[in-house]
């Protein structure tokens, strides 16, 4: 499966929750949303095969 | 997971609040933890006219969908600071406009450079370090209150969130800055007849949640950081209350929360009222601590001098 965050695409094999995959790609979760096929989705849910997942950054300001 | 509400798939998970929201569930949701900060702060009445300060970013777009859904008249001010480094001004410029064309909402542009010269970062570039942020926040929020006042405006709202306050109040907690933490807080009340009220209306709420609404709500935002704020120390402060709320859900909530209760009930700083002498600019009316001019003012006094001072360089230069 491919993850996507600021136009870097990290790609993992097997069967993960996105709170895993977070992780793995070393996020904060607080700080990201997951969106997969343009809808929003909650971290327990379990991503697997060729999914592409997008992680979007929240955070703003300065 | 299932919407505590419904039953439906959850799209969103708000671990402090024990509460995990389908689509729908959460676009209703959101408005009403608005409508209670604006009637538990006093923000405004239901028939005041508010003036939203747009910057084309997730809070600011959300934060005025949400106002004119509540039924609120909300109209908005979008300020271009003239930042061409990843078209940054024109492309923010851009998505208020559109937002405003698709509700047909009033939107204020206000363009730095066309009304007063040079523009920001032509400012900034005169002095060293950060100052570029100093100016733009000089800048922004002078044009922000005189067209308050002058509009007749009952407030003028931001788009500060919960994740904002927290890290401006550990920022403020760190450096034992007690005259903004006695300040600090999600209404400042007209404290002068030339100064607008200010509120925060999403101050209840996170950072992570407003991402949320812009994004299922379809509000074309800006998703691009300002080219000046790279290394920002309010972004690391973010950052490290994010680690402490991942261990401890609800920290950054009852961080500024607490504070706010403790702060307003004596228990942390003198509650005297640190009397401000606010006199008024001699050029442009509004309120000053300085005797004369006002910063905004003297900001470009300056420029206008240094611009004589150069051309005048050029010329004799010449000869």
């Amino acid at each position: 499966m491919k993850i996507i965050h600021r136009n870097k695409v990290y790609e993992f094999t097997g069967r993960t929750t996105v709170r895993d995959l977070i992780k793995k790609v070393g996020l904060n979760p607080q700080a990201v949303l997951a969106v997969r096929d343009g809808r929003l989705i909650t971290d327990d849910v379990i991503v697997s095969g060729d999914e592409t997942v997008k992680l979007i950054s929240v955070v703003s300001g300065g | 997971m299932k919407c505590r509400k419904c039953g439906k798939a959850a799209v969103i998970n708000m671990r402090q609040h024990r509460l995990a929201l389908c689509q729908e569930c959460f676009l209703a949701w959101v408005p009403e933890q608005v409508q209670r900060a604006i009637e538990r702060f006093d923000m405004f009445a239901p028939n005041d006219r508010v003036l939203v300060a747009v910057s084309g970013g997730k809070d600011s777009l959300s934060l005025w969908d949400i106002l004119l859904r509540l039924g609120y008249a909300a109209d908005g001010v979008y300020i271009n600071l003239g930042i061409s480094d990843g078209e940054y001004s024109d492309l923010s410029q851009r998505r208020a406009e559109q937002f405003a064309r698709q509700y047909g909402a009033t939107l204020h542009v206000i363009d730095v450079a066309q009304r007063y010269g040079r523009s920001i970062p032509e400012v900034a570039r005169r002095k060293r370090g950060r100052s570029t942020c100093g100016t733009c926040g000089l800048v922004k929020r002078h044009i922000m209150n005189e067209l308050a006042c002058e509009a007749g405006y009952s407030a003028l709202a931001t788009g500060h969130n919960m994740d904002d306050e927290a890290a401006v109040l550990f920022q403020n907690a760190l450096h034992w800055a007690t005259g903004y933490l006695a300040r600090q807080a999600p209404v400042l009340p007209a404290s002068h007849p030339r100064l607008a009220c200010k509120v925060k209306p999403l101050v209840r709420l996170y950072e992570r949640e407003m991402a949320a609404y812009a994004l299922v709500r379809g509000i074309d935002y800006i998703y691009a950081e300002c080219p000046y704020s790279k290394g920002a120390t309010t972004l690391f402060y973010k950052d490290l209350l994010n680690e402490l709320e991942v261990r401890s859900p609800g920290a950054k909530q009852q961080f500024y929360l607490h504070f706010l209760q403790a702060r307003n009930e004596g228990r942390l700083l003198p509650l005297e009222e640190q009397e401000v002498e606010l006199g008024e600019c001699t050029r442009c009316g509004q309120p000053t601590t300085a005797p004369e001019l006002c910063a905004f003012c003297r900001l470009w006094e300056v420029e206008t001098a240094a611009q004589n001072r150069h051309s005048h360089a050029a010329r004799t230069e010449g000869l």
